[in-house]
Formats: C-alpha cells, sequence, structure tokens
C-alpha cells in the first residue's frame, strides 16, 4: 500500500507541535512513541504507520483549538472514532496528528416528542440505542461493529447494517451534525427533519470520511422500538434459487426488516464454529420481520407461500426467542469462524439483484483460477456483498494472490452497475481502484467540495482518491508557517 | 432552449454567455427563479431502467412526473416520499427542489430515496454520482447535494431512485375536533408508538390526519392501539383520503406563502406567533403560514428556519451563518464557476 511520503517539515518541528497541543489540551495529549503504536492502525491492521501524536480532546471547542494549531502548523489531521474502520480510514501517516473521539461520549439531548437524541460522536453505536432504550426508542443503523464503533466514524462512513434494508443508512438517520472545519471553525449543519436552508452539505458531509471536517456532535432519528420480531430461515439446494426467492419477496410487495445470504463455504465454516444447527446446503436466507405477534403471523404466512415455490430444502421459522437466536447465531458468528479456520480479506461490493446468479458464479470460477476460496455472506435485499477471500498470511506470494483477486471481484461488482463498498469505505484499502468506477471528471467534483471544505487538504488527505489523481492538490499545501 | 440529449445540453452550457434558468415544468418556482433565459429539460424524457424485483428505477429527469407515477403503480410500487403531482412537474424538478410529501415522516425525504444522479455542471461538464445500487459509500455522495440545490450547481439529466412498494390497504384516520396546537400534541403521541405511522398532519376542516399502511390484518391490529392510544384526543373516526393531497398550499392566495421547518415540539409557539396557518405536516415539523405581503413573520427562536416561498423575493430566516453562507457560496463557485446557472424548481 502506497502512502505519501511525510512532510519532513512537520516531522522536525515535531516537540513544538507536541508543546503546541498541549497547551490548548493539557491531559489530551499522546505523544510517546510506545503509547502512539495503540494508533498506528485501525481495524484494516495490514497497514500500519505511528502517527506524530494522539490528542484525545472532551469537546468542540477543544477540537477546535487542536485544529487551530494543526492549521496554522500545517499538520495533516486524521479523524478517528473507535478506529474499528476496515478501509484504513483512520490509518495515520508520520506526520500525522490523530483526533480521536473516544472521549466524547455524553449524551447532550434525548426529545422523544421530537424523536430525536443528541451525543457526542464518541459515543458508541450500541449505547445510543443504549441510552433511549428505556423510554421504548431505538436508533435504526447497525453495523455489525455496534458494539465498539463510534457514531462518529458511522457518520465517517455511513455505515449501514443487517436492518437497513426497512430503515436506510446512517445518512437517512442523520438529522444534524456540528461539525469543525480544519481552519477551526464551528459549523451546524441539518436541522429538523435534517433539512437546512439552503445545499444539503450535510448529505455530502456523511460519508466523507473524515475529509471535509470533524463531526463532534450529531442529533440522530430514534424510532419507536417494534413490538417485536422474529426470523426465519430458508435452505436451498442453489444459490440461484435463493436468489431468486429474495427477489420474488421484495416483487411481491413484502419488506423485511433483514435479508440475510449465506453460502455453502461459509455455511459450513460458522457450522463448525458456532454449531447453529443449519441445514447442509448450497444457500441459505435469514428473514426477519417486525411488529405485534399477529402482524408477524400475516407477513410469515406470505414469505412462506413465495419460498415454497422456490422448493426449498427447509424452511424454519422460530417459534421461540431461543430459536431466534439460533438462527442468528451463525450469521452473527461468520466473520469470526472464518476468522478461526484461515486469514482472510473481507469485500465489501455492492451489485444490483438482479445480477446476484451471474455473480456468484463468476466469483466461483475466479476462486478456482485463483487458487483461493471464497466464502460468500451479504445483506441480500440490498446487494451488499461480503466475499470473504480466505488466504494464508505466512505463505509468501498468498497475500498478494488475494489482494489481486480481491480488486478482480470488485471490479466485477462495477462492470454489472454496482459499487466498489457498499458500507466499509474507500479509505486507503480501495482508494486506487475509484477510477474503475469513476472517470476523471466525476472525481474531480467530488475533489471540488474537498478544495471547499478543507482548502489546504490536512484532513485525512491521503485517502478515498487515488494518490496521483490528488497529488496536485496535497502539495500545493502552503509550507508551514 | 430545450436539448434532446445530456450532449447537447452539455455543449449548450459550455457555449452560453449570459446566465441561463434551468427549467423542469416550471411548477415549483420559487420568488426570483426563472428569470433568465430558460433552458428546458422537458425533451430528455423516458425511463432508462426499471428493476422490480429490486426496488430501483433510473429516469432522465424530463420525463412528466406523471410518467414516472404511472410506470411505477403498474408494478404495484410509487416514489415512497410522495411528491405532488402538479400537471407537467418534471421528475427533474422534484429532485431540485428535494419535494417531499406526507409519508415524509415514514420513508425520508426525496434525496433519501435518491441513490445515483447524472448532471451537467455550470462549466459545461457531464458528471455522474451515486449509481442503481442503494448501499453505496464509494466516495462523496453528490447525489444528496444535488437534491434541493434548485439547479444552482448542475443540471439533473438522469436520475436514479430506490422505489416503495404500494402497501395493499391505506387507511386515513381523522381527530376532525383539533386546533392545529391540539392536533400536534395528538400526532406525537401517536408518532412516538410502533404503529409505523405514514402521514401525520393536519388541516382546517380536517383536524388532524392519520394515516396508517400495510397488510389488512396489521392495519386493522393498529387502528385498535391507536384508537386507544389517542382517546384522550377524542373518538378517531374514517378520514378523507384526499386531505393528503391538500397538505400542498395553493401559492395563489392573499398574503405570502411561509415555509417553517422547525422540531415538533418548537411547532405549538411557531403557530401561536403567526397570523393565519394554512397547514401542518410532518408531525408538526412543517408548517405552512399565509403572512400579509411583503411583511415578515415575529417567530420565537427556533431550531429551523423559515422561507418565503411566494412574492417578490425569498426571505430567509434566520440569514444563514457566515461559515455556512461561505460554504454554500463557495460550492456554487466550485460548480458553477461562471454563474451561469439560475436556479429553478
Amino acid at each position: 500500500m502506497q502512502m505519501p511520503e511525510p512532510d519532513q517539515r512537520v516531522i522536525a518541528r515535531r516537540d513544538a507541535i507536541s508543546a503546541a497541543l498541549r497547551a490548548a489540551v493539557p491531559d489530551a495529549v499522546i505523544d510517546d512513541p510506545a503509547e502512539t503504536r495503540a494508533y498506528e492502525c485501525d481495524a484494516l491492521a495490514a497497514y500500519r504507520c505511528p502517527p506524530l501524536a494522539v490528542v484525545l480532546p472532551a469537546s468542540t471547542a477543544e477540537v477546535a483549538a487542536i485544529l487551530r494549531i494543526c492549521h496554522a502548523e500545517g499538520v495533516p489531521v486524521v479523524p478517528r472514532g473507535a478506529g474499528t474502520s476496515l478501509a484504513g480510514g483512520s490509518m495515520p501517516t508520520a506526520d500525522a496528528v490523530v483526533i480521536g473521539l473516544a472521549r466524547m461520549t455524553e449524551v447532550l439531548e434525548i426529545s422523544t416528542d421530537d424523536r430525536l437524541i443528541r451525543v457526542q460522536t464518541g459515543r458508541t453505536n450500541l449505547s445510543v440505542s443504549g441510552a433511549v432504550d428505556g423510554l421504548g426508542f431505538f436508533y435504526a443503523p447497525d453495523p455489525s461493529s455496534q458494539l465498539a464503533c463510534a457514531i462518529g466514524g458511522n457518520i465517517g462512513m455511513n455505515s449501514g447494517g443487517a436492518h437497513c434494508l426497512k430503515y436506510g443508512v446512517t445518512t437517512n438517520n442523520l438529522l444534524g451534525v456540528t461539525m469543525v472545519l480544519m481552519d477551526g471553525s464551528i459549523v451546524e449543519l441539518g436541522g429538523p427533519m435534517g433539512e437546512a436552508a439552503g445545499l444539503d452539505l450535510l448529505g455530502v458531509v456523511c460519508g466523507s470520511e473524515g475529509q471535509l471536517g470533524i463531526v463532534t456532535e450529531a442529533t440522530l432519528r430514534i424510532l419507536p422500538k417494534p413490538s417485536g420480531a422474529r426470523p426465519l430461515l430458508v435452505a436451498f439446494d442453489s444459490s440461484e434459487v435463493a436468489g431468486a426467492c429474495v427477489a420474488d419477496i421484495i416483487r411481491a410487495g413484502i419488506l423485511p426488516v433483514a435479508i440475510e445470504f449465506m453460502d455453502r463455504p461459509c455455511i459450513r465454516a460458522t457450522e463448525e464454529f458456532a454449531k447453529a444447527g443449519y441445514p447442509d446446503c448450497e444457500a441459505l436466507l435469514i428473514i426477519e420481520v417486525e411488529g405485534t405477534a399477529p402482524e408477524i403471523d400475516e407477513q410469515l404466512a406470505l414469505i412462506r407461500a413465495i419460498a415454497m415455490r422456490h422448493a426449498p430444502i427447509e424452511f424454519r421459522e422460530s417459534r421461540s426467542e431461543a430459536e431466534s437466536a439460533r438462527i442468528w447465531l451463525g450469521r452473527k458468528s461468520a466473520f469470526g469462524a472464518m476468522g478461526q479456520i484461515n486469514d482472510y480479506m473481507c469485500l465489501d461490493g455492492t451489485i444490483p439483484v438482479s445480477a446476484l446468479p451471474k455473480v456468484l458464479a463468476r466469483i466461483a470460477d475466479m476462486s478456482a483460477e485463483a487458487g483461493l476460496g471464497v466464502a460468500n455472506v451479504f445483506h441480500a435485499g440490498d446487494g451488499n456483498m461480503h466475499p470473504l477471500i480466505l488466504y494464508n498470511a505466512n505463505k509468501p506470494g498468498d497475500l498478494e494472490r488475494c489482494e489481486a483477486l480481491g480488486a478482480d471481484i470488485l471490479r466485477l461488482c462495477v462492470e454489472v452497475g454496482g459499487c466498489l463498498t457498499g458500507e466499509h469505505g474507500v479509505g486507503i484499502e480501495k482508494r486506487d481502484l475509484m477510477g474503475v468506477q469513476f472517470a476523471p471528471v466525476d472525481l474531480e467534483a467530488q475533489m471540488q467540495v474537498k478544495d471547499v471544505f478543507d482548502p489546504r487538504w490536512l484532513l485525512n488527505a491521503a485517502k478515498v482518491f487515488p494518490l496521483d489523481a490528488s497529488a496536485s492538490r496535497r502539495e500545493g499545501r502552503p509550507n508551514a508557517a | 432552449m430545450q436539448p434532446e440529449t445530456e450532449l447537447a445540453l452539455a455543449d449548450i452550457i459550455r457555449k452560453a454567455r449570459a446566465p441561463l434558468s434551468i427549467i423542469g415544468g416550471g411548477t415549483r418556482l420559487r420568488p426570483g427563479e426563472g428569470q433568465a433565459d430558460r433552458l428546458r429539460t422537458t425533451a430528455l424524457r423516458g425511463i432508462t431502467l426499471y428493476e422490480p424485483e429490486a426496488l430501483i428505477l433510473v429516469v432522465r429527469a424530463g420525463t412528466p412526473l406523471a410518467d414516472v407515477q404511472a410506470a411505477l403503480k403498474a408494478e404495484g410500487q410509487m416514489l415512497g416520499f410522495e411528491p405532488d403531482a402538479r400537471p407537467g412537474s418534471t421528475i427533474g424538478g422534484v429532485v431540485a427542489a428535494n419535494a417531499s410529501g406526507p409519508r415524509r415522516v415514514q420513508v425520508g425525504a426525496c434525496r433519501d430515496a435518491l441513490i445515483g444522479v447524472r448532471f451537467v455542471t455550470g462549466d459545461g461538464q457531464i458528471v455522474k454520482n451515486g449509481g442503481r445500487v442503494m448501499k453505496n459509500v464509494t466516495g462523496y455522495d453528490l447525489s444528496k447535494l444535488m437534491a434541493g440545490s434548485r439547479g444552482t450547481l448542475g443540471v439533473l439529466t438522469e436520475l436514479s431512485f430506490r422505489t416503495t412498494p404500494i402497501a395493499p390497504v391505506s387507511q386515513t384516520l381523522s381527530l376532525p375536533g383539533l386546533d392545529a396546537t391540539a392536533a400536534i400534541a395528538a400526532l406525537t403521541s401517536a408518532l412516538t408508538g410502533p404503529y409505523e405511522i405514514s402521514g401525520a398532519a393536519w388541516l382546517p376542516g380536517h383536524g388532524a390526519i392519520l394515516r396508517l399502511e400495510g397488510l389488512e390484518r396489521s392495519v386493522s391490529i393498529r387502528r385498535k392501539a391507536l384508537s386507544a392510544r389517542l382517546a384522550e384526543f377524542g373518538e378517531l373516526t374514517e378520514g378523507d383520503p384526499q386531505a393528503w393531497l391538500l397538505l400542498h398550499p395553493n401559492i395563489h392566495s392573499d398574503g405570502d406563502l411561509w415555509r417553517i421547518i422547525c422540531r415538533p415540539g418548537e411547532a405549538p409557539a411557531l403557530i401561536a406567533s403567526l397570523p393565519h396557518v394554512v397547514a401542518v405536516d410532518w408531525g408538526g415539523a412543517l408548517i405552512h403560514a399565509l403572512v400579509p405581503a411583503g411583511t415578515q413573520p415575529a417567530l420565537p427562536k427556533f431550531s429551523g428556519h423559515a422561507t418565503r416561498i411566494s412574492g417578490d423575493t425569498q426571505v430567509i430566516l434566520p440569514a444563514p451563518d457566515p461559515v455556512t453562507a461561505r460554504l454554500n457560496a463557495e460550492l456554487q463557485g466550485r460548480f458553477d464557476p461562471r454563474a451561469i446557472l439560475q436556479g429553478a424548481g
């Protein structure tokens, strides 16, 4: 993974920069090389680089003070939520100050009448729901990392989750933010219903991977908790038939909260690991519906009728909490299970649902050609695939073959009308594939937005855009003051 | 000017030496818009891709909204955000105005259903963003930025949407006796329970109106529970489904029409300060009011904004803060450096 050369002028001023930061936010600066190592990577652990320093502010005002210093010194800044990015979104460079949100976890306001909660953005996703659980509400976007990941990171990556088929992703549940721009100015974006006068700046900030500003507070839409939820499991002897079943369910106007798909290699691995009691089959779907018990029955009956037309080899409807937990157990253990048996790389391409059978067949061929196994688990309702490529990290050349196969699979996703990433983000991981999906003029339009928010390209600048596309902007930075 | 292809449209913009007003059907114009030479998008029409089983529609910007709605209806689907079907309205105009109707309380605004755009910038570049899949975090989400930008950043040429199934049963219910302030309390009570309300509004003559949609048995269960929840506000009776169409106020009225976005909890104080409220939607978050022509209402402090959408000039209260104003202006400058694009809806 190529990263830009660190700015030696910044590195030479390390002590002065640290001192200035410490004067502004005492007790919040980490610059001991032994301690900054903890911030050298995020969940994409294959790439590492300790930062110049780490700052853990406690308020918007402190973030503004830090950014003013970095701006004046020309220091690159890398924002970090909880460090769970799978795309290297918060991987630092040696000349960068990491601003971590870990201390900013407060709930600032809850209004059930207005259906919103306002939090500091270091708060974890799950604990946002936790704060309103007793009031009968929840926060809908549910990335798999929700126990650990921070709302600030969710906003940076526009995170989704298994239940976004019905409730949408972060951008659909975000009403407003307080954000600090690189020059230290503080701005409020969004408003009631997420709508401001003028341009939808909130809409472009969500998913901008920490490149436009540091989001310190967020107003999130909360929803009344449904009366209940129940999953069912349907097993098929071909992926194609499972795909057709998904299409028929959606075509019938039923919108379950989740439709998850696992293929045989994935089922086999999770069975060995979690022993959820999944059937021996080529493909299985886990479908969850919500409501009161009679409402759930009504929806499940319709889904059963559709599934039966596709001759499933097993149809299992949960009848108890324990059965529901068992049905979800395998799906939720899938990534851990794969990690037990092998090193793997998790892809995140999205495809039109109609292309599913073709894409699965092509991936199987490509996997055989490359000599690397691929297991598939994904959000079938919205076409977000997570092919897991198995490789041996200790075997020379395996990682490179794995990366090449991953890139080929993502190219295939774009070729059939999909995209490179559905929920993990571009980060450094898919940065150099952006040209597959976008023409130079498309990337230029996006970079113009960054020019406006961060004219000196100091914020997380080596991410998202291919290095050669952003080079003139990054290198055009004026010298440190 | 009415180009028939995206390339021709880009050519016109590149060669333009004076400002152009971008016009779809011209049905959502605000004060001051549409004054320059008109560049019409209405020849760029037709659905380019529709996959009902994937809930995806791709359509050219000049396509009449009515055509889009008819094509979707034929497959049992709709634009969930429920834009009002003004005669002549185009889908591009809907997006440029981020026009969203009552169902916004449940499924979000136009910008939430918009998953991809193609547009021509003010310097004639053809740009695409997003695509035809509903989950996509590849690069910046310029689709959201384009939605509601009223033609000031670029001319939309093609849009991709996530579509929504039409529910088998739809029931409009009303609490006819309530005034606007009492209605907001009732709507709030309804929206804070697990009833999956798909419309929550107030209209003079109709009182509070609520909508339940879904499978038959499910709607009937939720209706019973909702009636019990709202008993303190009166008896929930069968309402008029046509009432939802009346929530988009006629701008040809006496006085200036103002559109106010607020938190529902702030709505009662705002309503008390306004001379004449015409409609309340989105559970209290959207207020339309008439104010004597040329005057500005004295509004209490609130967290949203008020826009005058009829009369001589557009007015926004409170005025955007300087940083936001700079970001807005500079983005416009980047996408339209020669100031060729004069917005429209």
